[in-house]
């Protein structure tokens, strides 16, 4: 399976996401810049975190504009699976992928810490070997992971199973009912203000993010893209 | 002529301002009781050619697709008519 992972100008967790699937994963991987006008080559679109276009106007608002980004709609309604990890969640919220919006953290602190997560949902293409109700640790590194949405937003949330994974325990930055990650309604784009990418292999602290990456492949693999050798 | 549209974006009254509560503990703390609500926002002015076919669709355009995220954010502007060397 390869991978694409998007760089922007300010993203910083590029080299991170890069090395949990080639490393960790052991899959294909490639940096795709943000002009780019074509991803077909792509099994995955990686969006990864940080600062792109140091966060002006608001997180994501801009990067949302690149040329990339028409590609990255289109390989979401092909139904190739998206990953979208803190600034990458804020853009694909800000692309209407996602629905909702973020806000700064409730106390207005920068949160950077290992978390509990509860996966929510393990029938999705993200999470499918995690067992529902497992609770992992994930590093979280933001200053806008608030997660917003109206009343009828969470509703259909909930109705549709979107949502992925929860804080478990002490919920970091205020988000609407402990939201931490959400999917689309079709369930092939995952934003998450977590960051398995940085929880692959034990000397990073916590290898739990690695099942996320796994899950994308054996899915992959199951949907008849199976490699003839 | 130019138009020069001042643009103003605020969070919604729904949504929470986590900024502008913080202001208003500091200032109920340098005894400006009087203050009941904070809320913080963004100003932008827009320099904008006096040939612009519509004006305010063009501008609620911008607002919408750019400036404001509506899904937590309200927009309100202001135009004024600057003349140009």
């Amino acid at each position: 399976m390869k991978f694409a992972v998007i760089v922007f100008p300010g993203s910083n967790c590029d080299v991170d996401m890069y090395h949990a699937v080639k490393d960790a994963l052991g899959e294909e991987v490639e940096y795709v810049s943000h002009t780019a006008t074509n991803l077909e080559e792509f099994d995955g679109i990686l969006l990864p975190g940080g600062f792109s276009y140091g966060d002006y106007l608001r997180t994501g608002a801009l990067a949302r504009f690149s040329n990339v980004m028409d590609e990255v709609v289109k390989a979401a309604e092909a139904g190739k699976p998206i990953l979208g990890v803190c600034n990458g969640f804020q853009i694909l919220l800000e692309a209407g992928l996602l629905p909702g919006a973020m806000r700064r953290n409730e106390k207005l602190k920068f949160m950077c810490r290992p978390v509990e997560l509860r996966v929510d949902n393990n029938k999705t293409m993200f999470t499918s070997e995690y067992e529902v109700g497992e609770v992992i640790t994930v590093p979280i590194a933001h200053g806008e992971g608030n997660y917003y949405c109206d009343e009828q937003t969470l509703a259909r949330l909930q109705e549709n199973n979107q949502i992925a994974f929860t804080y478990n325990g002490t919920n970091p930055n205020g988000s609407v009912a402990d939201i931490a990650g959400i999917t689309n309604e079709r369930g092939n784009v995952l934003g998450m203000m977590p960051h398995p990418e940085r929880a692959v292999e034990e000397l990073l602290g916590s290898a739990d993010g690695i099942k996320l990456f796994q899950s994308i492949v054996k899915n992959w693999r199951l949907a008849a893209h199976v490699v003839t050798s | 002529m130019m138009y020069k549209v001042k643009v103003y974006v605020t969070l919604r009254e729904s949504v929470l301002d986590p900024q502008g509560s913080a202001v208003k503990g500091s200032l109920h703390q340098l005894n400006y009781k009087e203050v009941s609500d904070v809320r913080i926002g963004k100003y932008m002015e827009l320099m904008i050619d006096e040939t612009v076919a519509d004006l305010d669709k063009t501008v609620k355009e911008i607002c919408e697709k750019l400036l404001a995220n509506t899904v937590i954010e309200d927009y309100r502007y202001e135009v004024e008519e600057v003349v140009t060397q």
